[in-house]
């Protein structure tokens, strides 16, 4: 009786059929954890992109409280056209860099975030580049004379734990603070990642150590920071000309 | 011999069998916490533990031993898809067709496990970036397929749930264990507080232990330590156990 329904378990008809019940069984199940969970996710994601932001300016808080603490420090978030311009269509916060980069150039736009704390103006850049597994991301803040870092924050989807991955620890972010962007002659250089223990107290050299064994993912921050910069160059221009001007 | 049953007797079998999908057979008719059933529980903490016994499950003790927290979370992740995969392969162990049972249990682990991510994502997102793909490698965690396969497609349901807590349980015990001791002597910590005081830049402003000039241990965090603290974690387990060491 058993081989009896072994032998049934075994034919070719049984066997598709359970596998298709199965699969629809199974998809509509993990479909709909999905679909019930993604708003309390996209809420998750939200708190930290304002954490993060945040964090460039030396403002550290858990994920809970950045929402209001993002309300009363970040002033302006501006979406900018490639030209400088602001693009008053489109919602800075809600602006999906990936999206944005796969336009063609013209056409892109990007967020800026601006804060101020006690007094001081900082100018917050999303970052956005390719590591050695995936894609990786950060936000860089400018003190007000758009050269001298603030601070940098970074993430990456899914770079090598321990290595790569270490990129969004605190103390590889901390390499960057106070480092310059433009050289003497106003050229856009900014912060390459290297080999060799450059010296950690010239913040003048444009450089910053690099994390053993992650040598692709630390040359993807130093591609992805000149890359994005360069893109914010017409609006700091228009801001200088505006600064000289009122001067 | 099939052949000769009759119509009925062959309803009156598929009745018999759909009782036994659901309740269990003669067997398991005992006590909830019968002698048997504890030690479906009990085994895998020590005589079989998946960990030092069988070693089994190595890869994620490495990856994710670092901290406390994680290693924690990791656990609790793995009891519960390793008991519900248990569980759901049991219920459907005279169903499933025996030439694609593999990737049947597959399937039932694996959306076990998008289940476990999607509900840490949206309720402890942090530790969730922090376990970042060790969770989707739960999956891979030769301990689960190694409990459907040898245990949940012979034995009944609540057997099989039972087995999967037990042996999650061996699993989990062993990577606190681990975990414990490598935050502790790796960064001073314990789930992130600084019980060894705090260490500051010098011996001077430094607090607790590190005023007598102690330091942590880097090696501890990085990954081969935690295979030797395995390791002495399986030398310790034998001596007290003697019947673990092997004869020849």
């Amino acid at each position: 009786m058993e081989e009896k329904s072994v032998n049934r378990t075994n034919t070719n008809g049984y066997t598709f059929m359970f596998a298709i019940i199965m699969v629809v069984i199974v998809g509509s199940v993990l479909a709909f954890a999905a679909t019930s969970l993604q708003p309390l996710q996209n809420e998750n994601v939200r708190q930290e992109k304002m954490q993060n932001i945040l964090a460039t300016v030396g403002i550290e808080v858990d994920r809970a409280g950045s929402e209001v603490l993002y309300n009363q420090y970040i002033t302006e978030a501006i979406a900018l056209n490639s030209d400088g311009s602001v693009n008053e269509k489109a919602d800075a916060f809600t602006v999906d860099l990936a999206k944005q980069l796969k336009r063609p150039a013209q056409e892109q736009v990007f967020p800026l975030y601006i804060a101020e704390i006690e007094g001081e103006k900082y100018f917050i850049v999303p970052l956005r580049g390719q590591g050695l597994w995936d894609a990786i991301w950060g936000y860089i803040a400018l003190k007000d004379d758009v050269n001298t870092i603030k601070g940098a924050v970074f993430d990456h989807k899914g770079e090598t734990p321990g290595l790569g991955a270490e990129i969004t620890q605190v103390w590889f972010r901390e390499r960057f603070t106070d480092e310059k962007i433009f050289d003497e002659n106003g050229n856009l250089i900014g912060v390459s990642v290297v080999k060799g223990s450059p010296d950690p107290t010239d913040k003048a050299d444009f450089k910053v150590d690099a994390i053993s064994g992650a040598t692709i993912t630390g040359d993807g921050v130093s591609d992805m920071i000149s890359e994005r910069l360069q893109h914010y160059l017409p609006y700091f221009k228009k801001q200088q000309e505006i600064k000289v001007a009122i001067q | 011999m099939a052949k000769e049953i009759s119509a009925t007797s062959e309803e009156k079998e598929a009745k018999k069998k759909e009782m036994i999908l659901f309740l269990s057979n003669t067997a398991e008719r005992e006590h909830f916490l019968s002698k048997n059933n504890r030690k479906l529980l009990s085994d895998p903490l020590n005589d079989n533990n998946p960990i030092t016994v069988q070693v089994l499950g190595i890869c994620s003790a490495l990856a994710i031993t670092v901290q406390l927290e994680p290693a924690i979370v990791m656990a609790l992740a793995v009891t519960a898809v390793m008991a519900f995969s248990n569980m759901i392969v049991s219920i459907l162990r005279n169903l499933i067709p025996n030439r694609i049972r593999i990737i049947v249990q597959l399937i039932i682990v694996a959306s076990l496990v998008i289940l476990v991510d999607q509900v840490l994502k949206a309720y402890a997102y942090d530790v969730s970036k922090q376990l970042s793909v060790f969770v989707g490698l739960i999956i891979t965690n030769c301990i689960i397929m190694g409990r459907l396969e040898a245990f949940a497609l012979g034995n009944g349901v609540y057997k099989s749930f039972l087995d999967g807590i037990g042996n999650a349980a061996g699993y989990g015990i062993i990577l606190i264990i681990v975990a414990f001791f490598r935050e502790l002597l790796g960064s001073g910590k314990l789930f992130g507080f600084e019980v060894l005081g705090h260490k500051a830049a010098t011996m001077a402003e430094s607090t607790g232990l590190y005023s007598f000039g102690y330091e942590n241990n880097g090696l501890m965090l990085l990954s081969p330590m935690a295979l030797i603290i395995v390791g002495i974690l399986i030398w310790v387990q034998r001596a007290r156990n003697r019947k673990l060491i092997e004869q020849n």
